[in-house]
């Protein structure tokens, strides 16, 4: 949603979509999902999971199999090609053409729609500040470095008031230390623009930045929807809990309302039923206590020094070695014995699924 | 050649220290030996003639004016434009033409689309005498145009033996060359290009005229540049196509075997090679490739 | 889902395409069934024949044997001269390697009727050689000779036969075993596609072969031009025939190598 302004575009439903391509692949089981005004939500998962064909279809790049619908505020649009969707689109590889310098690139929607040459020059140089890229207004395409083009792009899809603005994952392309600077100026400018936005990234760290909910996605079908907390704290099953952030996942029998572990035992939280049980722990809601009379303790197996903090591995105290998080003050070598504590509110049970 | 290989070392390092300095000799004298015959070849048969045929086009009656005499004289002066006008008509139509069906096929799969492009490119190594004859059952006395053309209106019509004869010839060879470089850059071009235009609401011709024809470009220049040079030294077609028509490699053809006006036929074939040779090196600055023509 | 306005741009084009195609194939064709029809005039209703086939053979058997010979000659002598040089200037690189094939590519930017003069001028005196086939091997030499060594020096270019022959060389391979063990065989594509081209071209040359030519050493292109000033067209078609038989298979064998090691590079 829009910081403090409007919010703008329309709304999107996606209905019963599907896509089966000419060759055989299915990339997307039936998909539906509603989404808000002026919301951003982002697609996530790994390479292949149906995430970009999502994106393309409501774009209107791809069509739907039959019985699939795409709504923008109640309207039909399935049969609208692209070019009459009045969306912005950034692609993963900015697509700027080559034959037109940046402000020409920015100016082409606008062209397309007629807008007089005075009003359009105005309106370019709007979006030149705002994506600020001042300067390089006169150079051809291959003089830009990526980041500059990435902004071009950007500028361009907004030049036209789009209804919707959607992104193919367009910070792929940089390198990571350009990927944090341009997500924050990103994320700035969304909340500026308020329109509704349909983003698309394969990391999760962008997606959590940058959406208002997120749409976790694993072969063609949805995974878990929710707001980066919901996804992070309460995830849905075990493929969500370990694409979004490092994840303990321990499978163990649940009696008298405590799992039973081979370091010991770990308190859960009221109302937990009894039998085999997915339990996911993050690492860093497991504490560091003394070893001598704790509920669980094990052993450490290594140290690695991640800056902010430690990240052990902790052997012996579930059948699978645990990731537990330490304060960079405590003074922890390999082969250490540790007593770890969890609250039970921080374990989340998980329906027990295959990998 | 056995004892040239290295020799078989007695101790780690040894074989090494007497292979030093023989290598690098070895490869030079080699390489040498390889560039030679073909050295030889080129400057018997191509640089000292091409270089004489300059020198006799100079020393004839009128001696060095018969450069000048391409220019000068209104008989070769009308064969020179005739003969450009061709040229430059030609690559202009085949451009178009294959612009529209190159597009077309790269672009849509169908069946039966695999035997379409074996159709339109395998004239591709015919030579001109056989283009001529092409074109004589096409347009000629007996062709298929008259033939149809006197069943539907009574009159046949035979376009054979003049300039439209001629250029439909130039037609039939250029085609196929220029529609396969066409097929291979349309395959190259960026589809996230063309969607991004439509994303910005560009309807179909938007899309053509702003994006697809300008990364086209470097392909127009390369094979119209080829079609033209091709067209300016096409000597079959118009040979058998004979008559009165009135382009300049006919014209040297008959200085030399009808008039032995040799000097001035070497003048002009000299004009010719400059003119073709200029035409195609201009095409590869722009084009930045080897672009040859070819029969 | 294609609409009304996509479908009818969709069937002009295709007329367009079918049109443009039958101007190109359909004279073939009526050449081809012309060279087998007892009449031309009457069409295919007058029957089948191989007559004027026959009368093409007896015509011009030497004419058509001159040619194959003239062609694999050319192959030999762009093969023994060629694969060597062109190893030679991609190791050589350099502004040296570049002007040499500027050099040995001009023969195709000039007409060969420009070049065929030029050597009758310069040779006119050799009487003997002048008169034999062995001229007109020279031009056909001079004019195929770029697609070898272009052909060779890509696929050198294209399998970094550097590498090899620096690895060939630490092993202790002197330049001529390297050439001839590690070069030659790396470079077999790049050579057959050339060896196709050369063979190809030289059939169909007559730009250059017609000045070169005289009645006695004529080739087939050159027969054709004048079967088709003098024979009537039935003949005509028949040899025109006889040329398809030759070439087609050697354009296809070219389009079917072409796209067959297009896809072996693919996927290095």
């Amino acid at each position: 949603m829009s910081a403090g302004g409007q919010d703008h575009g329309v709304t999107v439903r996606v209905e019963a979509c599907a896509k089966t391509f000419a060759d055989g692949t299915r990339a997307l089981e039936p998909v539906t999902l509603d989404i808000a005004r002026g919301e951003t939500v982002v697609f996530l998962g790994p390479s292949g999971c149906g995430k970009t064909t999502m994106l393309r279809i409501i774009a209107g790049l791809e069509q739907p199999d039959a019985g699939g619908r795409v709504l923008f505020n109640g309207n039909d649009v399935t049969g609208v090609p692209i070019e009459r969707r009045n969306i912005g689109m950034v692609f993963q590889s900015y697509a700027l053409f080559p034959n037109m310098n940046v402000a020409d690139n920015i100016g082409y929607g606008l062209k397309i729609r007629g807008v007089a040459g005075a009003e359009r020059k105005a309106r370019i140089a709007e979006l030149i500040a705002l994506t600020d890229i001042e300067g390089l207004e006169r150079r051809r395409i291959d003089q830009l470095s990526g980041g500059q083009r990435q902004r071009v792009a950007l500028a361009r899809a907004v030049a036209v008031r789009p209804s919707a603005l959607l992104l193919d994952e367009p910070l792929t392309a940089l390198d990571a230390a350009l990927r944090e600077r341009l997500r924050v100026e990103l994320n700035r400018l969304l909340r500026t623009l308020g329109v509704t936005t349909i983003y698309v990234t394969h990391d999760q760290a962008e997606a959590m930045a940058l959406g208002d909910r997120i749409v976790v996605m694993r072969k063609g079908a949805i995974a878990q929807v929710g707001t980066p907390r919901d996804v992070y704290f309460a995830p849905a099953n075990r493929f969500v809990a370990e694409f979004i952030g490092a994840a303990n996942i321990v499978e163990a029998e649940c009696t008298d309302g405590a799992l039973a572990l081979p370091g010991g035992r770990l308190p859960l939280a009221n109302g937990a039923v009894g039998g085999k049980v997915f339990a996911m722990i993050r690492p860093e809601a497991v504490a560091i206590v003394a070893p001598d009379g704790a509920a669980l303790s094990g052993r450490v197996e290594s140290v690695s020094f991640v800056g902010d903090r430690q990240r052990l591995t902790v052997s012996g105290a579930a059948a699978r070695p645990l990731l537990v998080d330490a304060a960079n003050s405590l003074d922890l070598k390999a082969g250490d014995r540790i007593g770890l504590k969890v609250d039970p509110a921080a374990v989340r049970l998980l329906p027990g699924e295959g990998p | 050649m056995h004892g040239i290989g290295a020799p078989s070392p007695r101790t780690w390092g040894e074989g090494a220290q007497a292979q030093c300095t023989q290598p690098a000799m070895r490869l030079k004298t080699f390489l040498l030996l390889c560039l030679l015959p073909l050295a030889i070849i080129v400057i018997a048969f191509f640089l000292i003639p091409m270089a004489l045929l300059v020198v006799v086009g100079a020393r004839g009656p009128t001696g060095l004016s018969a450069y000048a005499a391409i220019l000068l004289e209104p008989r070769y002066r009308a064969t020179l434009v005739n003969t450009v006008l061709l040229a430059a008509a030609t690559t202009v139509a085949t451009l178009a033409i294959a612009t529209v069906a190159g597009i077309f096929l790269q672009r849509h799969r169908f069946p039966g689309r695999a035997v379409l492009v074996a159709f339109l490119t395998f004239p591709l190594a015919f030579p001109g005498v056989v283009v001529g004859f092409m074109i004589i059952l096409l347009a000629g006395r007996q062709g298929l145009i008259g033939e149809i053309t006197l069943a539907l209106f009574g009159d046949k019509q035979v376009w054979a033996y003049s300039m439209v004869g001629l250029f439909l010839g130039y037609l039939y060879f250029s085609i196929p060359r220029v529609i396969l470089t066409i097929m291979a850059a349309v395959e190259k071009l960026d589809p996230s290009l063309e969607e991004a235009a439509r994303a910005l609401g560009a309807g179909p011709w938007a899309v053509q005229r702003d994006v697809v024809l300008p990364a086209l470009m470097p392909a127009f220049v390369a094979s119209g540049a080829i079609a033209f040079a091709t067209a300016m030294g096409a000597f079959g077609t118009a040979f058998t196509l004979a008559t009165d028509i009135d382009v300049l490699p006919m014209l040297i053809y008959s200085e030399f075997t009808l008039s032995f006006n040799f000097a001035i036929a070497a003048a002009l074939s000299v004009g010719l090679g400059l003119v073709t040779w200029a035409v195609l090196a201009l095409a590869r600055s722009l084009a930045g490739d080897t672009v040859a023509a070819a029969g | 889902m294609k609409n009304l306005r996509e479908r009818t741009i969709f069937a002009a084009q295709l007329a367009f395409t079918l049109l443009v195609a039958a101007f190109l194939v359909v004279p073939a064709v009526r050449s081809m069934l012309a060279g087998v029809t007892e009449s031309y005039f009457l069409g295919i209703r007058s029957g089948f024949t191989l007559q004027w086939v026959a009368e093409v053979w007896e015509r011009y058997d030497a004419t058509i044997l001159r040619s194959f010979a003239i062609a694999l000659a050319t192959l030999a002598v762009t093969l023994v001269v060629g694969v060597p040089a062109a190893y030679a200037l991609y190791v050589r690189g350099g502004r040296l390697a570049r002007t040499v094939e500027e050099i040995i590519t001009l023969p195709l930017a000039i007409p060969g009727l420009a070049i065929a003069l030029a050597l009758l001028q310069t040779y006119q005196g050799f009487g003997a050689f002048r008169r034999s086939s062995l001229f007109i091997l020279v031009g056909h030499v001079i004019f195929t000779m770029p697609f070898m060594v272009r052909s060779v020096m890509a696929v050198l270019a294209a399998t970094d036969i550097r590498a090899l022959d620096e690895g060939a060389a630490s092993l202790g391979a002197s330049a001529w075993r390297r050439f001839r063990d590690v070069i030659v065989p790396n470079a077999r594509g790049g050579i057959l596609a050339g060896s196709l081209m050369v063979v190809t071209l030289s059939l169909g040359e007559f730009n250059l072969t017609l000045m070169l030519s005289t009645p006695l050493t004529m080739t087939l292109p050159v027969g054709l031009a004048d079967a088709y000033a003098s024979m009537r067209l039935e003949v005509a078609s028949a040899y025109t025939l006889v040329f398809f038989v030759m070439i087609i298979p050697l354009l296809v064998a070219m389009q079917m190598f072409a796209g067959w090691s297009a896809a072996r590079g693919g996927r290095r």
